[in-house]
């Protein structure tokens, strides 16, 4: 029995032993997994960063480039003993520093192993360049280029957004794109453009031989790959339009937006107070300055906020009462003093000659006059109820690119609200609301809210009689084509027929001349023939918004503008002057008016804003 | 084997070829030990500040111990004293529990200044001593309760005190003996017994627990239709049964079916006093419980650490970058050697400290990596050599003591061998013990050393008096 047991068992070892040998067997030749795997793990990967595109402004100005800027790179296992007080003189930065971060690298060297680490970010380069030519007294320490963002104009800080390194939450959302060190866009344009701006990194391919030293290229470098550069991108922005908007609207709240009608093309988008293009650059070291800011510059009002459009709204109402043949353009009305809703309730207006047409109820702004018009709609028999009236006017207003979001390539848009007859039921109860509970609607208060873009959106419509391009931002480049429906017209549920009825009440606003009751007066410039509507909004935290949309010029409009003033008073005092300087400088290039301008540029409104 | 029986003298009456096997392993052990640091901090290989010289001073106080063992020691002490040193090892064993030093998770270390020392290291030496002394007393059988209990206790409690110091690999080991139990009488079913449940906890896990349970029931059914005449008929009976039931797929069903099933079986059992079949009964019976039970062992008994390298292991979990870093790493660097390596000191992988733990736990690596598989076959072979070498002396030994003395160190070596290498080739969870006399590190150098010695002189002993 012994012997028999002492066969198995040695059987037994042998088959133990064969099965260890055969997965080796597998492991070395059979499997070739596990080679390539290997040599990945030889292979040194030098990854080449591409430059990221240039952003241009319409003109073909640069408003963000890039420039050279130089990482101290230390591989902590190729160090040897260097003389400490040399390098931080060089370097310009401390001993203490240069000893402090040698000692964690001594702590972590496990978990750097052969790696290479950041010392110091982006010095400049006569540092780099009086450190590189000592650099061979320390070896194991190396400079590594890299373009940083760099900013000639100081325009579209909002807009263009910043660039920063990537985070672990970052790199868990885009998987396999992103590794820790690299940069990306993370607000504006440098956000939503990410993937073209980005471009394709590269990469060299050494080997290393068992001392971990680059012995040579892999392959003679053909499997090497160059890094692809961003594609440039150009906006359609007018930087100079911009940077002159951003000082029309320094030490005030608000936004200013200008588009070119017939394209959609956003010529200057300023929302105030913003961020300069200097913090952009620098985001780390400004960061929490500007989250601090009771202003919140990081908020892009002009796509994020809404507002009550107040006056100029009664522009649309006019044009749907036109639409629905409740109104003619001939049709009077009577104000005094404003419009009697119930027996012992009045919506107030202002003093000005009664009764009025409708050019002369836009020129005088008469808030009494669209109340009976928007009520002769509501009330039209034509619909079963106020209720089914209003869905219509609805769906006139969104026709308008209110109430949604116009899909303009800004990344955080939001939509707005327009009140339909569900808002009302829901208030009020079904039934239990008539026009006398909503007639604020008439001059555009209530609960209709529109973004800034929104109401530059509506200038541009009536300055094309009926249509809008979807505003954006980026335009066609060489080698980027943007979404075919920014190049497509949008049509308005108003005819293009009775846009001619309302614009000349707009032209007189401005230019009928002071005396004749005209809100905008203000904005006048002469052969400019500027149309345009004052808003004064309520503003249930201090003082009213001053609101101003316009056009120029009145014939085949190059230019609409809307200029939102917060806490700023009437539309006449603070909107319409920046509004019309903005349109003076972009179609004549030059300012005729120099204390309005003077005015408008000293003007600091801040102290009027309530912030929480 | 002619040593033994054509001369008597000195020359031949130790076992030389055994200590050139030993001597073969421990060089190429340090070789590799000094490939694997040379490259991240180069010296020479005499420098004591890196492993490799450390390990030259362990070699040579090994040595130092072998000389010891061979010339000076009396032979004797080994048996007579084989009780003392065991239950001084055993205190030794529940002691550094309590004032033991923590290294990495383990409370299994004496530290005295600098000098660092394992006690289980040596444990597998005195259970083994001890294990020879009460196995070889006359009158000795397995079979009876009282011997067959006693050993268990001799072989559980350095296990229980190993594992409670949270070495599960050294504990693992202690599962070696049962081979030299086999080898002294024990059933070869109960093996056989251990490798179905081992089967079963894997089928358990990566498949599921009915297929585990047809496994259990195909594997009783064919132990036992090898155990009668009419083989053919019945095989395809239980064929098709074990087919119906894994057509059905209803657990249910087959347990429903096992239960009933089993009153019969014991009855038949009964008529024909076929204690055979009572004991697949029984085995049949534990083998389900453990199938139901597998998953609470495997979530409440097994600690987080060892259910991870289980699960990766068995392919449950990829987690190449995690608990399967070290298996992955070092089967790449395996992987990457090809058929002749890279050659010596131009290895990559292990350098380069892609692999942890490279010149202790994983020193395979550098073997495969270097020397590729003719370096890997070569260094198996010497082990098999080495171990078949011990059991073919320990046969060969006119005194139990020697003999039963001589399969512990083959069981022990073999545990070691395979659990190792087959840990850095991915068969084997990552269990961290060295690689005899190879993978660096003095107690476990030490151990091995004093345990191959004294067999050596044992084996030498009876040399001089036969």
């Amino acid at each position: 029995m012994a012997v028999e047991r002492r066969g198995k068992l040695i059987i037994g070892l042998i088959v133990a032993c064969l099965i260890l040998i055969i997965k080796i067997f597998v492991i070395q030749i059979v499997d070739d997994k596990y080679k390539i795997n290997s040599s990945n793990n030889s292979m040194v990967y030098e990854i080449i960063y591409p430059t990221r595109g240039v952003i241009y402004d319409r003109n073909g100005e640069i408003l963000v480039g890039n420039k050279m800027a130089y990482d101290i790179m230390v591989t902590p296992r190729e160090v040897t003993p260097f003389d400490t007080l040399l390098l931080a003189k060089t370097l310009g930065t401390t001993p203490e520093f240069i000893r402090s971060k040698m000692a964690e690298y001594k702590r972590d060297r496990k978990k750097i192993g052969f790696q290479s680490v950041v010392m110091m970010k982006q010095v400049d380069a006569d540092t780099y360049t009086s450190f590189a030519e000592i650099s061979y007294l320390f070896p194991g320490i190396k400079g590594q280029t890299r373009s940083i963002r760099y900013y000639p104009v100081n325009a579209g800080g909002n807009l263009l957004g910043y660039v920063s390194e990537v985070d672990g939450d970052y790199i868990k959302k885009h998987p396999d794109e992103y590794r820790p060190g690299d940069y990306a866009g993370k607000t504006g344009i440098e956000a939503s453009r990410e993937n073209d701006l980005r471009g394709e990194k590269g990469y060299s391919i050494y080997l290393r031989n068992s001392k971990n030293q680059i012995q040579s290229r892999y392959n003679d470098g053909s499997l090497d790959k160059e890094a692809v550069p961003g594609k440039d991108i150009v906006t359609t922005i007018d930087a100079t339009l911009q940077q002159y908007g951003q000082n029309l609207m320094k030490n005030k709240v608000g936004s200013l937006v200008a588009i070119e009608p017939e394209t959609g093309e956003i010529l200057a988008l300023i929302s105030s107070p913003g961020i300069d293009v200097e913090q952009l650059g620098e985001i780390r070291k400004y960061y929490s300055k500007i989250a601090a800011d009771p202003y919140k510059p990081m908020f892009n009002r002009a796509v994020q906020a809404y507002y009550p459009p107040g006056s100029v709204f009664k522009l649309v109402n006019g044009l749907i009462c036109l639409q629905e043949g409740t109104l003619k353009e001939t049709d009077v009305y009577p104000c005094y003093k404003g419009y009697t809703y119930a027996t012992d309730r009045k919506l107030g207006c202002h003093n000005h000659a009664s009764p009025l047409s409708l050019q002369n109820a836009i020129m005088n702004s008469c808030n009494a006059y669209f109340c009976y018009a928007l009520r002769a709609m509501l009330e039209n028999r034509k619909y079963s109820s106020i209720g089914e009236a209003l869905e219509k006017w609805n769906e006139y207003v969104n026709s308008f690119g209110f109430g949604h979001k116009l899909g303009s390539d800004f990344p955080y848009e939001l939509s707005g609200t327009i009140p339909s007859s569900k808002t009302y039921n829901k208030y009020y109860g079904k039934g239990r609301w008539r026009f006398a509970t909503i007639v604020s609607i008439s001059i555009g208060q209530g609960e209709i809210g529109a973004t800034p873009l929104q109401i530059a959106n509506l200038s541009a419509i009536i300055a094309n009689r009926g249509w809008y391009k979807i505003p954006h931002l980026i335009k066609d480049s060489p080698n980027l084509t943007i979404d075919p429906k920014y190049k497509e017209k949008v049509y308005t549920m108003v005819d293009t027929t009775q846009f001619q009825k309302v614009i000349p009440g707009m032209w007189k606003a401005v230019n009928a001349g002071w005396g004749s009751g005209a809100t905008a007066s203000i904005a006048s410039v002469p052969g400019l023939d500027i149309c345009g509507k004052t808003g004064t909004a309520q503003n249930p935290h201090g003082a009213d918004n001053s609101v101003f949309i316009c056009f120029a010029p009145m014939d085949n409009p190059k230019i609409a503008v809307a200029a939102y003033v917060e806490n700023a008073g009437f539309g006449a005092s603070w909107a319409a002057p920046i509004a019309s300087l903005l349109v003076e400088k972009y179609l004549n290039g030059e300012i005729s008016r120099p204390e309005l301008e003077d005015r408008v540029l000293e003007g600091d409104l801040m102290s009027k804003v309530k912030v929480k | 084997m002619g040593s033994y029986s054509s001369s008597r003298g000195i020359r031949h009456s130790y076992d030389w070829k055994l200590i050139g096997i030993y001597l073969a392993l421990v060089l190429i052990g340090l070789a590799n030990i000094y490939s694997s640091v040379i490259s991240s901090e180069p010296s020479s290989i005499f420098d004591t500040s890196v492993r490799s010289g450390m390990q030259c001073i362990w070699i040579a106080t090994s040595f130092g111990l072998a000389v010891l063992i061979l010339f000076i020691i009396p032979a004797r002490i080994w048996e007579t004293g084989s009780i003392p040193f065991y239950l001084g090892v055993v205190f030794l064993l529940f002691a550094v529990i309590f004032v033991g030093s923590e290294v990495k998770g383990s409370h299994s270390w004496f530290s005295f200044g600098a000098v660092k020392f394992q006690p289980a290291e040596i444990s597998k030496i005195t259970t083994s001593l001890v294990l020879a002394l009460i196995m070889s007393q006359p009158g000795f059988k397995m079979a009876k309760f009282g011997d067959f209990a006693k050993i268990a206790l001799i072989i559980g409690l350095p296990m229980l005190a190993i594992l409670a110091e949270k070495e599960t690999g050294s504990a693992l080991v202690y599962i070696g003996f049962l081979f030299v139990l086999y080898r002294e009488g024990m059933s070869g079913w109960i093996l056989t017994f251990i490798g179905i449940i081992i089967v079963l906890f894997i089928v358990t896990l990566t498949v599921s627990p009915f297929t585990a349970i047809l496994v259990l029931i195909s594997a009783i059914l064919a132990f036992n239709l090898l155990q009668t005449s009419h083989r053919a008929i019945n095989i395809l009976i239980a064929a098709a049964v074990i087919i119906a039931l894994a057509i059905i797929k209803s657990i249910n069903l087959t347990l429903i079916l096992a239960l009933a099933a089993i009153p019969a079986l014991l009855y038949y059992a009964y008529r024909k006093r076929n204690s055979f079949i009572i004991a697949s009964v029984i085995a049949g019976v534990v083998g389900i419980l453990f199938v139901f039970s597998t998953d609470i062992i495997f979530n409440k008994v097994l600690g987080d650490h060892q259910r991870k390298r289980i699960e990766v292991l068995l392919g449950m979990k990829e987690d190449p970058s995690g608990v399967g870093y070290n298996v992955n790493q070092s089967m790449i660097a395996i992987g990457s050697g090809g058929f002749t390596g890279k050659g010596y000191l131009e290895g990559t992988q292990t350098s380069y400290g892609f692999v942890p733990e490279q010149s202790t736990d994983f020193i395979f690596c550098t073997v495969g990596e270097e020397w590729g598989f003719v370096g890997c076959l070569f260094v198996i072979s010497l082990y098999f050599m080495l171990i078949l070498r011990i059991i073919n002396d320990a046969e060969k030994s006119r005194e139990h003591f020697t003999r039963i003395y001589g399969y512990c160190v083959a069981a022990c070596l073999f545990m070691h061998l395979f659990i190792n290498i087959g840990m850095t080739i991915g068969i084997m969870p990552v269990i961290g013990i060295p690689l005899p006399m190879m993978s660096y590190g003095g107690s476990s150098l030490w151990a091995f050393t004093i345990m191959i010695f004294i067999f050596l002189v044992l084996d030498h002993q009876e040399k001089k008096y036969f």
